[in-house]
C-alpha cells in the first residue's frame, strides 16, 4: 500500500504488463485461463487508476503535474524515467484504462485463435499507451510512444479480416515515418538544448529560446507523427483499413485512445514548440485550422459514401478529430478544453459505436450495410442502445458530443467566424451519415432471411456497452467535473502559448459588461485571474 | 407557489411517464402503459393551469420568474445553467403546450389502440412533451436549444414511427437533416449572442440588446446577422422557406403526432424563438424585413399547394406551413403578441382539423386519399361538424377564433407595407378555398368508395370527446382579444404586453385599450372585411367546384395544365434540391473525394513506397504468423539502435 501511495503512476502503468508477463507463464492449452487472467488484470488496471481522480489535486496552488515519479536511469544520456500526470493526461489515463477493460471484455467470445498472444499483446498495448500519457521525459515518451505500435500492428495483422495484412502495414509504414521524423526532432531537440536532459518541461522551454527557422522545423518534425496518428487530413487513409481490419477490440482501442495520442501530442509538444515569431506562428496556426476544417469536411462527406460499417465510423472518426485540432489550435481555453473532452467524448461515442458493429460482426460475420436492414425487429434493446450512441455522436444535447462540439465552437468563434461556420457544416453532416446508417441497419422490414433471428444484446455486451451509455449522459448533463479538471492545466497552457490572450480578453471585458460582475459564485470554476469575462448571472436569475 | 416553487416538477411529470413507460412499458399491460401516459400528462396540464393562477398573484417585479437549479456548462469564463423561467410569453405556450398535449394524448389512447408500437408510441410522446416544456420554460439559450433537439429528435423518431415503412424512415431522417441545417444557424446565432453579450440568458442578453442602438435599415451590423441566424434556426423549425420541405412528408407519421409535433406546438418553436428574441429583431431592421417577407412568401407559396393536393393530411401540412408564415409575418412586421395569438389560434384549429382527418382516416380504413372518399357527413357526424367548426375558424368566418387573429396580423401588416397585407389577403382567400374544398371533398358529395370494403364508423369516444373541447376552442378562443374591435380591450395582447414592451412599432403605436384613432373607422371596416371577403369568396369557388359541378376541377385542371401540374408537383423543390444539393453532394463525395482523392491520390502515393517496401513486407508477414518472441526482438532491436544513435551523436 505503502508503495502504491507513493508509485501509483507506476502501479497503473505496469499493471497491464504484470498480467502480460504472468499470461507468458501459462500453458497455451489452457484457453480459459488466458481471457480470466486478461480481463482480471485489465480490470485490475482499471481499478488502481480510479484513485487517481479523486486524489488529483485542484488546488491552483498544486504542482503542474502531480503524482511525479522521477528516476535516474540512463545516466550517460540524461534519460531518467519521470513520469506525472495534469488533468489533461489524467482524463486520457482514465480513459484508456476504462476502454482497455471494456474492449478486453468484448473479446471473450470474438477471438478465438491465439488467445494467448492476444491477451498478451492486449496489455502490453495498455502499458504503451498509459507510458504515453504519463511520460515526462522525450526518451521514456518516445520508447512508450514505439512500444505501443508494435502489438497494434500484431492486432491487425494477425486477428484481423480479410485485408489484414494490407492494413497492419500500411498502419506500421505510416507511423513508422512519423516516428521517426519526431525521432529527429527529439534529437535535435536535444542537442541544440545541450543540457544532456530528456526532461520536457526543460527542453520545451528551452526551445522557446531558439531562433525561429529552428522552431519552424522543430514543430514540424514533430507535427508528422501526431498528424499521423490524429489521423489528419491527408495523413489518414492508414485509418479506414486499419479500423475495418483490426478486431473489434483493436477498433475499440484504436479509435478511442490512440488517435487521442495525436492530439495529446499536439497539446503537450507542438503547442510549446509553436514558434514565438508572430508572423511564423500564424502562418502555422492558420495552416493546422484549414487543415482541420478540411477534415471535419472531407471525413464526413467521404463517411457518407461508405458502404461497410467500420469504414464509415472510421471516417467519421477523422471529422470528430479535426473537431479536436481545431480546438488545439484555435489557442483559446475554451477551444482548448473543449477538445480535450471532445477527445474523451469520441472515446466513449465511437468506441461504443465500434463496440456496435462488434457486436452484429459476431453474429453475422460481415460489416456490409446491404447485409442487414431491420434489425430493430429481432434485436429492440440494441436497437435502443444503438440509437443513443448515435445520438451521442452527432451531437444531441443532453449527450456528451454536444458539450464538447459548443465548447470548442466557443473557443473558436473567438478567433474567426469563419471557421466555426465551417465546422458546423461538419455537425450537419454528422447527422446525415449517422442516421443514414441507422436506417439502413435498423429500420425497415427484415429482407434478409439471416436476420430474422439474431439474438439481442447479452449480458456481456451490456457490460460493455452500458458504462459508456452511462458516461455519455454524464458528460451530457454535468460536465462540469471534467471541466474543473481541465481548467488549470488548459490555463497554463494557454499562458504559455497564447500570452496576449488573457491580457486582452480582460481589457475587452469591460466593453462587453455592462453591469459590473458580481462575485464569482463559488461553485463556478473561474478562480483565475483575469478570467472573469462572463457577466455574472442577472440579478433576477438570482430571485428565489 | 406550489408550482412556481417547484417549476422542475412540469418538465418532470412528462419525463417520468416517458421513462416509466419507455423501460418497463413491455412489461407492462396495456392499461398501465396508458395510465401513467395520460396521468403525466394530465397532471401537468393541471399543474400549468395552476401555475397561471399562482403566476396572476405575482408582483410585477417578480417577473419573470427565475429557478436556476444547477450548472449546466463551466469552461474557462462561460456558463449555462439549467434554469427555468416563466412570464406571460411562457405562460401562454405552457397552457397550449400542455392543453393541446393532453387532449391529443387522450385522443391517442383510442387512435393508437390497435398498434403494436403503442408503448413506445407513448413514451415517444411524453418525451416530446418533456422537450417541448424544456423549450418553454428554458431562461438561457443553450437550454433553449436543449428543448429544440429534443423535440427534434422526438419528431424524427415519431415520423419514422412505422419504421417498417422505408418512406417513414425517410421522411424521419429528412426531417432531422432539414432542421440540422437550420440548427447550424441557430448554433452560429448563440454562439454570436455569447461573443457579443457574454452571456446567454435571456434576462441578461435581451435587455442588453434593447439598450443597443438601432442598427439602421439595410445595414447588417452585429444584431442583424444574429437575428438573421436565429432566423435560420426558426425556418428550419417552423417550417419555412427555402427549409420547409420535411413538414410536409412529415405526415408520414401517426396523425395524432402530426396534430401535437406537426400542427399544434413544435414547428411553432421558431415562431417563439423570434418572439423571445424580439428585442433583437427589433434592432435589426433588416431581419425584421426579412422575417416579415420570408412569413408572408411562404404563406402564399404553401397555399397554393395546398390547392391541389389529394392526400387529406398532405393538404393540412401545406396549411400548417401557410399558417406558420402568418405567424412569421406578424412577427416581422413587429405585432409579436398577434403571432403569438394565432400561435393559440391555430394550435386549436389545426390541432383539431389533423384530429378530425385522424378521425376520417380511422373512419375510412386508413384511407387517406380524398378522391376515395366523400358523402361521410351523415356517417361520422360527429368528425364532421366538428371539423366543420375548424374549417370556420381557419378560413376566418366572423366571430370564430381565426377571425380574430389572423385580421390582428393582416391588419398590422397593413400599417407596414401594403403589398404584404394584399398578399395576407389572396393568402386567405386561398385558405377559405382548400379548407373547404378539403370539407367537400370528404363530407359531401357522391360516396366515392366501396361500401362493402370500407367499413365507415364513427370513432370512439376517446377520440371524439378531444375534437370536442377543441372545437369550442378554435370557435371560441379568439374572443379574448376580440372586444378591440368593439373598441374594448384586446386581453391577449394587454396579457403579453410587459414581454413585449420593448416592441416599438405596432404594438406600441397602437394603444393598447382601444383603436388607434388615426385610422378612420370606415377604412378599417375595409381591412377587416377585406380578409372575410376573399374568404368568402374561396368558400363559394370551392363550393361551386365541388359540390355544384364537380366535373369543372378536372376542366380547369386540363386547360391549365402546366399550372397544374406545377402545383401539384409541389414547384418541384424536392427535385429541385435533389438536383442542386443532394445529387452533387453525393457524386463529389463518393467519386471526387473518396475514389479520386482519397483511393487514388493518397493511397496511390503510400502504396507506392509500401511496393518498395515489399520485401519487408514478406518479412513481417513471416513474423506474424510466427511468433511473440521474434517481435520482441524486433523491440529490441528498436531499442538498441535509437540508443547506439544516441550515444554515438552525444559522443
Amino acid at each position: 500500500m505503502e508503495f502504491y501511495n507513493t508509485h501509483i503512476l507506476t502501479v497503473v502503468l505496469f499493471t497491464p504488463l504484470v498480467g502480460a508477463l504472468l499470461l507468458l507463464f501459462v500453458p497455451r492449452d489452457s484457453e480459459n485461463a488466458h481471457r480470466v487472467i486478461g480481463n482480471l488484470f485489465a480490470f485490475l488496471g482499471l481499478i488502481v487508476s480510479l484513485p487517481l481522480i479523486w486524489r488529483y489535486s485542484l488546488s491552483p496552488t498544486a504542482d503542474r503535474f502531480q503524482f511525479k515519479e522521477n528516476y535516474n536511469w540512463i545516466p550517460s544520456i540524461g534519460a531518467h524515467y519521470t513520469l506525472g500526470i495534469d488533468g489533461i493526461s489524467l482524463l486520457l489515463v482514465i480513459l484508456t484504462t476504462l476502454l482497455g477493460a471494456i474492449s478486453i471484455l468484448s473479446s471473450w467470445s470474438a477471438i478465438k485463435m491465439r488467445r494467448k498472444e492476444y491477451y498478451i499483446l492486449f496489455l502490453l498495448l495498455q502499458t504503451g499507451m498509459l507510458g504515453v500519457f504519463m511520460a515526462l521525459d522525450f526518451f521514456l515518451f518516445y520508447l512508450f510512444w514505439e512500444v505501443m505500435l508494435v502489438p497494434m500492428y500484431f492486432l491487425i495483422g494477425v486477428w484481423g479480416s480479410d485485408r489484414r495484412l494490407y492494413a497492419a502495414i500500411k498502419f506500421f509504414l505510416y507511423t513508422l515515418v512519423g516516428s521517426v521524423l519526431m525521432l529527429l526532432g527529439i534529437l535535435a531537440l536535444y542537442f541544440k538544448a545541450g543540457a544532456m536532459t530528456f526532461d520536457v518541461p526543460t527542453l520545451l522551454a528551452s526551445a522557446s529560446k531558439f531562433d525561429t527557422s529552428t522552431q519552424v522545423i522543430l514543430f514540424w518534425l514533430f507535427f508528422f507523427a501526431f498528424a499521423i496518428k490524429v489521423p489528419m487530413f491527408p495523413f489518414h487513409t492508414w485509418l479506414p483499413d486499419a479500423h475495418t481490419e483490426a478486431p473489434t477490440a483493436g477498433s475499440v482501442i484504436l479509435a478511442g485512445v490512440l488517435l487521442k495520442m495525436g492530439t495529446y501530442g499536439f497539446i503537450r509538444f507542438s503547442l510549446p514548440l509553436l514558434p514565438q515569431d508572430p508572423a511564423a506562428r500564424h502562418k502555422i496556426v492558420t495552416i493546422m485550422l484549414v487543415v482541420s476544417v478540411i477534415g471535419i469536411l472531407y471525413g464526413a462527406l467521404v463517411c457518407m459514401m461508405q458502404k461497410d460499417m467500420k469504414k464509415l465510423i472510421a471516417y467519421s472518426s477523422v471529422s470528430h478529430l479535426g473537431f479536436c485540432t481545431l480546438g488545439i489550435f484555435a489557442l483559446t481555453p475554451h477551444g482548448l478544453s473543449g477538445s480535450v473532452l471532445q477527445q474523451i467524448n469520441h472515446g466513449i461515442s465511437t468506441g461504443a459505436l465500434f463496440l456496435i458493429v462488434g457486436v452484429l460482426y459476431e453474429r453475422r460475420h460481415t460489416r456490409l450495410i446491404s447485409e442487414f436492414g431491420g434489425l430493430s425487429t429481432p434485436m429492440p434493446n440494441f436497437a435502443a442502445i444503438y440509437m443513443i450512441v448515435s445520438l451521442s455522436s452527432l451531437g444531441l444535447p443532453l449527450l456528451n458530443g454536444f458539450i464538447g462540439e459548443f465548447t470548442i465552437l466557443r473557443g473558436v468563434y473567438e478567433i474567426s467566424i469563419k471557421y466555426a461556420a465551417w465546422a458546423v457544416i461538419g455537425i450537419v453532416l454528422g447527422a446525415a451519415y449517422l442516421l443514414w446508417l441507422y436506417q439502413r441497419v435498423m429500420f425497415g422490414p427484415v429482407t434478409n432471411p439471416a436476420n430474422e433471428h439474431l439474438p439481442d444484446l447479452n449480458a456481456r455486451e451490456y457490460a460493455t456497452l452500458i458504462p459508456l451509455v452511462i458516461l455519455a449522459f454524464w458528460i451530457g448533463i454535468y460536465p462540469k467535473p471534467f471541466f474543473r479538471v481541465l481548467d488549470r492545466p488548459v490555463q497554463l497552457i494557454v499562458e504559455q502559448v497564447n500570452p496576449g490572450y488573457y491580457g486582452a480578453e480582460h481589457a475587452a471585458s469591460p466593453a462587453v459588461n455592462a453591469a459590473p460582475a458580481p462575485s464569482a459564485a463559488p461553485d463556478t470554476m473561474m478562480n483565475m485571474p483575469g478570467m472573469d469575462m462572463s457577466p455574472a448571472p442577472a440579478p433576477s436569475t438570482e430571485k428565489k | 407557489m406550489l408550482v412556481l416553487t417547484h417549476l422542475w416538477i412540469l418538465p418532470l411529470l412528462p419525463l417520468a411517464g416517458a421513462a416509466a413507460n419507455g423501460v418497463f412499458g413491455r412489461r407492462w399491460p396495456k392499461s398501465l402503459v396508458t395510465g401513467v401516459a395520460l396521468s403525466s400528462t394530465t397532471l401537468a396540464f393541471f399543474s400549468a393551469l395552476e401555475l397561471g393562477r399562482e403566476f396572476m398573484a405575482l408582483s410585477t417585479d417578480r417577473i419573470p420568474w427565475t429557478k436556476s437549479y444547477f450548472t449546466w456548462i463551466t469552461a474557462g469564463g462561460f456558463r449555462a445553467d439549467f434554469a427555468l423561467q416563466v412570464d406571460q410569453l411562457t405562460v401562454v405556450m405552457l397552457l397550449v403546450v400542455t392543453g393541446v398535449g393532453w387532449l391529443i394524448h387522450i385522443y391517442s389512447t383510442g387512435y393508437m389502440h390497435d398498434d403494436p408500437g403503442y408503448t413506445r408510441f407513448f413514451s415517444y410522446l411524453n418525451l416530446f412533451m418533456f422537450f417541448m416544456l424544456v423549450l418553454v420554460l428554458a431562461a438561457n439559450y443553450l437550454l433553449m436549444f436543449v428543448g429544440w433537439e429534443g423535440v427534434g429528435l422526438c419528431s424524427y423518431l415519431l415520423i419514422g414511427f412505422f419504421f417498417l415503412k422505408q418512406s417513414a424512415t425517410n421522411a424521419g431522417n429528412k426531417a432531422f437533416w432539414v432542421n440540422r441545417v437550420g440548427d447550424f444557424g441557430f448554433i452560429l446565432g448563440v454562439l454570436l449572442i455569447l461573443r457579443t453579450f457574454g452571456t446567454l440568458d435571456f434576462a441578461a442578453v435581451l435587455p442588453r440588446a434593447a439598450a443597443m442602438p438601432a442598427e439602421p435599415a439595410g445595414q447588417a451590423g452585429v444584431l442583424t446577422t444574429i437575428a438573421l441566424l436565429l432566423f435560420i434556426g426558426a425556418a428550419g423549425k417552423s417550417a419555412q422557406l427555402p427549409l420547409y420541405v420535411w413538414l410536409p412528408d412529415a405526415m408520414e407519421g401517426p396523425t395524432p403526432v402530426s396534430a401535437l409535433i406537426h400542427a399544434a406546438t413544435m414547428v411553432t418553436a421558431g415562431v417563439y424563438m423570434v418572439a423571445r428574441s424580439h428585442v433583437i429583431f427589433l434592432n435589426a431592421p433588416l431581419a425584421m424585413e426579412v422575417v416579415a417577407v420570408v412569413g408572408c412568401l411562404t404563406a402564399l407559396f404553401a397555399a397554393t399547394i395546398g390547392l391541389v393536393q389529394t392526400d387529406i393530411k398532405r393538404v393540412l401540412a401545406y396549411s400548417t406551413v401557410s399558417q406558420l408564415g402568418y405567424m412569421f409575418l406578424a412577427c416581422g412586421v413587429g405585432a409579436f403578441s398577434a403571432g403569438i395569438f394565432h400561435l393559440m389560434t391555430h394550435a386549436f384549429f389545426k390541432g383539431l382539423l389533423f384530429l378530425a382527418a385522424g378521425s376520417v382516416i380511422h373512419a375510412m380504413g386508413g384511407e387517406q386519399d380524398m378522391r376515395k372518399m366523400g358523402g361521410l357527413r351523415k356517417k361520422i357526424p360527429w368528425t364532421f361538424w366538428t371539423m366543420f367548426m375548424a374549417t370556420l375558424a381557419i378560413a376566418g368566418a366572423p366571430g370564430f377564433s381565426g377571425f380574430f387573429s389572423k385580421d390582428e396580423i393582416l391588419l398590422a401588416a397593413q400599417r407596414t407595407s401594403t403589398p404584404l397585407w394584399a398578399v395576407g389577403v389572396l393568402t386567405a382567400g386561398l385558405t377559405s378555398f382548400y379548407m373547404f374544398r378539403l370539407l367537400f371533398l370528404t363530407f359531401f358529395g357522391t360516396e366515392r368508395f366501396d361500401e362493402h370494403q370500407v367499413h365507415v364508423h364513427e370513432s370512439p369516444r376517446n377520440m371524439l370527446a378531444p375534437l370536442v373541447v377543441l372545437a369550442i376552442f378554435a370557435v371560441g378562443g379568439g374572443w379574448m382579444a376580440a372586444p378591440e374591435l368593439l373598441g374594448g380591450v384586446n386581453h391577449f395582447r394587454q396579457f403579453l404586453s410587459p414581454v413585449f414592451s420593448f416592441s416599438y412599432m405596432n404594438e406600441t403605436s397602437l394603444p393598447p385599450d382601444h383603436l388607434d384613432a388615426s385610422i378612420a373607422t370606415e377604412a378599417l371596416k375595409v381591412l377587416l372585411g377585406a380578409p372575410v371577403i376573399a374568404g368568402l369568396f374561396g368558400f363559394l369557388l370551392a363550393w361551386w367546384l365541388y359540390v355544384r359541378s364537380s366535373e369543372t376541377p378536372k376542366k380547369i385542371a386540363e386547360s391549365f395544365s402546366a399550372l397544374y401540374k406545377l402545383l401539384k408537383g409541389k414547384y418541384f423543390v424536392d427535385e429541385l434540391y435533389a438536383a442542386v444539393i443532394v445529387r452533387p453532394l453525393v457524386w463529389i463525395s463518393d467519386k471526387v473525394l473518396w475514389h479520386a482523392v482519397d483511393e487514388g491520390v493518397i493511397d496511390g502515393a503510400v502504396n507506392g513506397v509500401a511496393r518498395v517496401s515489399r520485401e519487408s513486407g514478406d518479412r513481417l508477414r513471416y513474423i506474424g504468423s510466427g511468433n511473440v518472441r521474434s517481435y520482441a526482438t524486433w523491440i529490441l532491436i528498436g531499442a538498441v539502435i535509437f540508443t547506439s544513435l544516441l550515444l554515438w551523436m552525444a559522443g
